[in-house]
């Protein structure tokens, strides 16, 4: 009865002119002052974020392009900074083999880690011990695994110390708290059924982790996985003291090799306008490279993803 | 489990005991292959800890401590106090949640309450970008556009206020472009995504009965906020922005390049000085002997103290969560 319910409506006069004051006009200057300020510092702080990384950004692009081209992703390092000759070649090998290897240490080392915490170890004492260290291990400043594997590898070995291998294994050790993180989050997110299902078929623990539970947690793996590998393919701190000075390509995992992220660095303090140009390029490339091998990954993780 | 029994249920038994003893051994292997690669991290975080200990203490020995307390550094006579380090290690820090903090809440805010769907997405698009671009690029931007063009910015800023009494000091000349506040800028920049991707996970645990009742009585937008989202996500936030100050304390090569590697020990923002971190990247190159076992045993100073800094922060954060549940 639409008609009796607007009569009563019109009828309680004192209840419609209630309705009217929790309209926006009615709430008080002051407190529509303060509203608005709130709302005007939140969007600051947005500002904030995204002015700074837009110049960032801008500055990345526009330097870059105006420097890379097909010789100075391919050339050899130059001799010294300030000559504007020369390309990034070196580092861009570099990069890839102490990224590649730091990642084939870390990531299973990680995966399996986090499997013991979750699917073995649970509340017990030793795993909570183990979670709490990696959640330490997290926290470590990228500086001091530098400084790790240079006290225990680089002086042990002398002249030959210096190398892609130490360099990979100071980005392990960056990378191994952050998978173990990622896994063990997205371990937490396989139902319990799937587990309880194939336990029902008869099929042993390690099969069903194998076989289940990791198929079902491995995009978010992947893309945990993939955070930390892009996170060390950017570091320089530990690469300071472990990789060496290479100016020619180093493919192997021996000899002092180089690093876009420590050319970047190297030449940003050069302070030559020749090595700022150098610098530009190589963090082009480098955020590029990230970019590209995370998509990479995201496609080969969707292609494998069990449903 | 009405199901009927299998035909033939006995070779079906047999044939699973067999599974099981073959698998058994199989499962007892990787399930010590999964406690072998848990106990890795108990061993590289030991072996961490003795191995820096170990080349630094001969500094440690011959300093005692006034390896903490003196701030004079002379390599070449032999000498090493941290203190000029230590001090701007926090001072830079400082100043960098001075920045971050103000602006991670207004952004988690913005995220978790204001924007719409689709800018929210964008915004958390845009604080994944600002956390995957390397440190060291924006280390490069600092010391190349920031530090070139930002002298007479801080001067027009810095002498006004430094006449007011009081703030001398800390707003007063010289003003360098590589200094304590670029520095403590370019770091805001880089746990800024660190304390926003916390303190929204915080503010989206508000019950949103709450929001709703806040809602109910009238109140603005700012006023649920303040009654329904801040008061839940106090312990949060601390916590939050404690883990940034273990990341900010530990980032070394942006603050390498644009803190300016002085020896100020003052509160002067636009003063150049150094920081631990910094300090190690900028020398380890040339450094040999004593000198060396010193600059490692700066990294054995700023590892204990991001340890201590990151245990406070792990503590409050989950103090907070289980308090929320």
């Amino acid at each position: 009865m639409p008609g009796a319910g607007g009569a009563e409506v019109s009828a309680a006069v004192p209840g419609t002119q209630a309705r009217a004051s929790l309209t926006r006009s009615s709430i008080s200057g002051g407190r529509r002052f303060r509203n608005n300020l709130a709302t005007l510092l939140v969007c600051t702080a947005v500002a904030f974020a995204l002015v700074p990384l837009a110049f960032v950004l801008y500055y990345v692009v526009s330097k870059g392009l105006g420097v890379v081209d097909q010789g100075f992703l391919t050339n050899e390092l130059p001799a010294q900074a300030r000559r504007a000759t020369g390309g990034i070649g070196p580092a861009i090998a570099g990069t890839l083999v102490t990224t590649g290897f730091a990642t084939l240490l870390a990531v299973p080392l990680g995966i399996l880690a986090a499997v013991y915490l979750h699917e073995y170890g649970g509340s017990r004492p030793l795993a909570a011990v183990v979670r709490f260290l990696s959640n330490v291990m997290a926290g470590v400043p990228s500086i001091v695994m530098g400084l790790f594997i240079f006290t225990i590898f680089v002086v042990r070995r002398g002249d030959r110390g210096l190398s892609g291998l130490a360099g990979g294994l100071a980005l392990a050790c960056l990378m191994l708290p952050i998978v173990i993180r990622a896994t063990e989050a997205m371990l937490r997110l396989v139902p319990g059924e799937l587990r309880d299902a194939a336990y029902a078929l008869g099929t042993s623990k390690s099969r069903t982790i194998i076989t289940v539970v990791l198929p079902a947690a491995l995009p978010g793996i992947t893309s945990g996985a993939l955070l930390a590998v892009a996170r060390s393919a950017g570091e320089t701190a530990p690469l300071l003291f472990t990789i060496g000075a290479a100016r020619q390509y180093n493919w192997s995992l021996a000899g002092p090799n180089t690093a876009l992220s420590a050319q970047i660095f190297s030449n940003a303090q050069s302070g030559f306008p020749a090595g700022i140009d150098r610098a530009w390029g190589a963090a082009l490339t480098l955020i590029v490279l990230v970019l590209v091998l995370s998509v990479v990954a995201r496609i080969v993780a969707a292609r494998f993803t069990v449903r | 489990m009405t199901v009927a029994a299998p035909t033939a249920p006995v070779p079906a038994e047999e044939g699973s005991r067999l599974v099981r003893r073959g698998s058994r051994r199989a499962d007892d292997g990787f399930r010590i292959l999964s406690l072998v690669a848990g106990l890795t991290v108990l061993l590289v975080l030991g072996l961490i800890t003795w191995s820096t200990t170990k080349e630094a203490l001969p500094a440690f020995r011959q300093e005692g401590l006034g390896f903490l307390t003196s701030s004079r550094w002379a390599p070449n006579e032999g000498s090493f106090g941290a203190w000029s380090f230590i001090f701007g290690t926090f001072f830079v820090s400082f100043i960098s949640l001075v920045f971050a903090v103000p602006a991670s809440i207004g952004i988690a805010l913005f995220i978790t309450e204001m924007a719409p769907r689709s800018v929210r997405k964008a915004m958390t698009f845009v604080m994944d970008l600002l956390a995957a671009v390397p440190s060291v690029v924006f280390g490069l931007w600092g010391v190349s556009v920031l530090a070139v063009q930002a002298p007479g910015f801080y001067k027009a800023i810095g002498s006004p206020l430094s006449a007011i009494p009081g703030l001398g000091g800390a707003f007063g000349g010289p003003y360098n472009g590589k200094s304590f506040v670029t520095a403590g800028f370019i770091l805001a920049l880089l746990v800024t995504p660190i304390i926003t991707s916390i303190t929204r996970d915080v503010f989206e645990t508000t019950p949103p009965g709450q929001k709703e009742a806040a809602l109910a009585l009238g109140a603005t937008r700012w006023e649920t906020i303040r009654g329904a989202v801040l008061p839940h996500a106090r312990a949060g936030v601390i916590g939050a922005v404690l883990l940034g100050l273990g990341r900010a304390m530990g980032e070394t090569i942006a603050a390498a390049l644009v803190i300016g590697s002085g020896r100020e020990t003052g509160l002067q923002l636009f003063a150049s000085g150094d920081a631990l971190a910094a300090r190690i990247a900028n020398e380890f190159g040339e450094a040999t002997g004593p000198w060396r076992s010193a600059l490692i045993g700066l990294g054995v100073v700023l590892f204990v103290l991001t340890i201590l800094v990151n245990l406070a922060a792990t503590a409050i954060v989950s103090s907070a969560g289980r308090r929320r549940r």
